[in-house]
């Protein structure tokens, strides 16, 4: 009786280990490493606790024909999907008096970047549907966003925006987001920073 | 001067007189001049206006001619070998030509065009050079004579079948059809001494059979022939004891051709003949909506529908919508639409939000390459995939990559981008920035010139009721069809009629 029961405490406890190995262990160590993270461009003081960078993020320009960039502060992140995920948030941010290129209401799901430097940006599905519409209101949106990305991290070269985790067509029915669009400064106005 | 000699050159088409052909209705025949033109007999609307009882109006934007007869019309254009006859595309031996006033079209217009808008019936008779107008009773008969031993067969083939009676007047033999006319063709001699010759009789409705001097009796036979024709055979028996006498042969006369269907669906010649309009948006997916409640599927579709129109109209092409309709139509589909279809052109139509209420005007799109990487821009160079091929080596192939088919286009695609700015200018609001490339979905999959036209803000208060509106509406249109008239222009030589641009090197350097 005594026995058995050892035997069968002796079982769980190996089949527990074997199945943290399976399920944490081993992911955690094939899990792809971080891509090294060059620096921000972008001032950095690592004296102070909550350190920020300076990163340029757009917004809708005045005459309404382009995106404007403006410089922000922002928290650091020590590795790359970590400041990429703090650049993101921060562009998303309603920043009243400035005119946002994305919806308010949008969440950041997550963000990856890949060794190959494409960031893939899981946005809620609140960028679609509270997005107002048309194909130059869309653009803005876009580029807003693929830009505060490549234009601060230089780590990041493309950027492709996914919808609730998955792929998608298009925001609004207009800009092709089926593949990761690299950064474009033809929606910024020259005069920015 | 050299200019001027091309110039000169480029009119000159004097066109040569042909044989006319005859106007045949129940109560007259009027001749029809016909005129040869680079090998093909053509007539002059003027006169089909006149003979037919139909109206010709030019439109000199569009360079299109409308024949209407009644509600119905045909619509064709200068330089393209195609009429649209309520939508559908009849293809014809040439385009028209101009010849002074009038247009010259090809005679086989009348049989492939006129007779299907025509209120009375229409028909044209190429061998006999017959036309037919009205309800006028005139068939086809076309006879042999073969000399079988004692007997001589008459074969006449008798379409569309007609009533007959044949009655022997002294040394003829004469056959009554109940028809106002007949088109008759007759072997012209078959002289033996049983039949002297075979001619039209003293009415029109008659052919007489002259005997020759052994005649002894005849019999005739009915029986159903080809094509809905009636066969009937006249035997001649001769008198008997006599030996056969010479007999001639007699030139078998054929049965006329059959016309050719008069109707190609489609037909598989150059030029430019489909254009596929896109409503942006639509069913579930509104697209923008302006302040005032106006959606942007509705604008786009109703703008879309009245280019469908004018262009059938003023230019007789065929023009499809990606959607008819509130529905909702994958992107995918759209371009597909477009391909299937074999359009010369795509056009997008859309209206645009701003989250800043002041900003206003047209913008024109089409596709920005630099998205969609290297391999979009080898492809729009004309680069062609060398591949390895049986038996060794290779061959370069041009691979159509279908999720990259605007690439191979985007040169003319930025020049009807162009036409299409340049034309909204004349009547519409533009943007500060009015032409723009852009990776749009609807665009990439197109497999011809392709653009999206952003027709205006339903964002901004007054762009909202003008794009609501008739006015608006019309203008756009209006812009949009003369864009698609350069750009069908653009592509063409110089149309006839139309000042031709001096090409030479002392034309360019003299202006």
């Amino acid at each position: 009786m005594n026995r058995r029961v050892m035997a069968g405490v002796a079982i769980a406890a190996v089949g527990l280990t074997g199945a943290w190995i399976l399920f944490i262990a081993l992911p955690r160590w094939y899990a792809p490493k971080p891509v090294a993270t060059a620096a921000p461009a972008a001032t950095a003081d690592p004296s102070t606790p909550a350190r920020k960078i300076t990163a340029t993020l757009f917004y809708v320009s005045d005459d309404g024909l382009s995106l404007t960039g403006v410089q922000r502060e922002v928290p650091f992140g020590a590795r790359v999907a970590e400041q990429a995920r703090a650049i993101v948030e921060a562009q998303i941010q309603p920043a009243a008096p400035l005119i946002p290129a994305v919806p308010g209401e949008t969440k950041l799901r997550n963000v990856f970047v890949t060794d190959r430097g494409d960031a893939f940006v899981d946005l809620s599905a609140d960028v679609r549907e509270k997005h107002p519409g048309g194909a130059l209101d869309e653009l803005f949106t876009v580029y807003a966003i693929v830009n505060a990305l490549t234009v601060n991290l230089p780590a990041v070269t493309r950027v492709q925006i996914l919808i609730d985790g998955k792929e998608a067509d298009t925001l609004a029915g207009h800009v092709d987001l089926r593949h990761p669009l690299a950064k474009s400064l033809e929606w910024v106005a020259h005069d920015s920073h | 001067m050299t200019a001027v000699v091309w110039v000169a050159a480029a009119v000159a088409q004097t066109p040569a007189p042909g044989t006319p052909y005859t106007v045949v209705t129940k109560t007259a025949r009027q001749p029809l001049p016909v005129r040869i033109v680079s090998g093909q007999e053509m007539v002059s609307l003027d006169d089909l206006a006149r003979l037919f009882n139909v109206t010709v109006r030019e439109d000199a934007l569009a360079g299109g001619i409308t024949v209407r007869a009644g509600t119905q019309s045909i619509v064709m254009t200068a330089q393209q070998p195609l009429a649209s006859v309520g939508g559908r595309m009849i293809s014809l031996p040439a385009a028209p030509v101009r010849d002074g006033r009038t247009w010259l079209v090809p005679v086989d217009f009348i049989s492939r065009a006129l007779a299907l808008i025509s209120p009375g019936h229409v028909e044209l008779r190429k061998p006999s050079r017959l036309i037919l107008s009205g309800d006028v009773r005139m068939p086809r008969i076309a006879g042999r004579v073969e000399p079988l031993g004692a007997v001589t067969r008459i074969t006449l083939d008798v379409a569309p079948p007609s009533a007959h009676q044949i009655s022997q007047e002294s040394s003829r033999l004469i056959v009554r059809f109940e028809a106002d006319a007949l088109d008759a063709s007759l072997p012209s001699a078959a002289a033996n001494d049983v039949l002297q010759g075979v001619h039209p009789g003293e009415t029109p409705s008659t052919i007489a059979l002259d005997l020759g001097p052994r005649f002894a009796s005849f019999r005739a036979t009915e029986e159903p022939g080809d094509r809905g024709a009636t066969r009937l055979v006249i035997d001649l028996i001769a008198q008997s004891a006599q030996p056969p006498g010479a007999t001639p042969p007699a030139p078998p006369a054929q049965p006329p051709p059959p016309e050719p269907p008069p109707l190609l669906d489609l037909p598989p010649v150059g030029g430019f003949r489909t254009i596929v309009l896109d409503p942006g948006h639509g069913g579930d997916e509104a697209g923008v909506r302006g302040a005032q409640g106006t959606l942007e599927k509705n604008v786009t579709l109703g703008v879309a529908r009245r280019l469908k129109g004018a262009l059938e109209a003023r230019l007789g092409v065929r023009v499809i919508l990606t959607r008819e309709g509130d529905q909702t139509v994958g992107l995918d589909e759209r371009a597909a639409v477009a391909n299937n279809n074999k359009a010369d052109l795509f056009l997008s139509l859309h209206a645009n939000a701003s989250p800043r209420p002041s900003v206003a005007g047209a913008q024109i799109f089409y596709l920005g390459l630099a998205e969609y990487g290297e391999q979009a821009q080898k492809i729009a160079r004309g680069g062609a995939e060398s591949l390895p091929v049986l038996g060794g080596g290779s061959r370069d192939i041009d691979v159509i990559v279908w999720e990259l088919a605007q690439a191979r286009h985007i040169d003319r695609s930025a020049s009807l981008a162009r036409l299409t700015e340049a034309a909204l200018r004349e009547h519409v609001a533009m943007s500060g920035r009015a032409l723009q490339q852009a990776p749009f979905r609807v665009l990439v999959g197109a497999n011809m010139p392709a653009v999206l036209v952003e027709m205006g803000f339903l964002t901004n208060p007054q762009q909202e009721r003008q794009l609501a509106s008739d006015d608006y509406q019309n203008a756009l249109t209006q812009s949009l069809l003369e864009a698609i008239i350069r750009f069908r222009d653009s592509a063409l030589p110089a149309r006839a009629g139309a000042a031709p641009v001096p090409m030479t090197p002392q034309g360019a350097a003299n202006r």
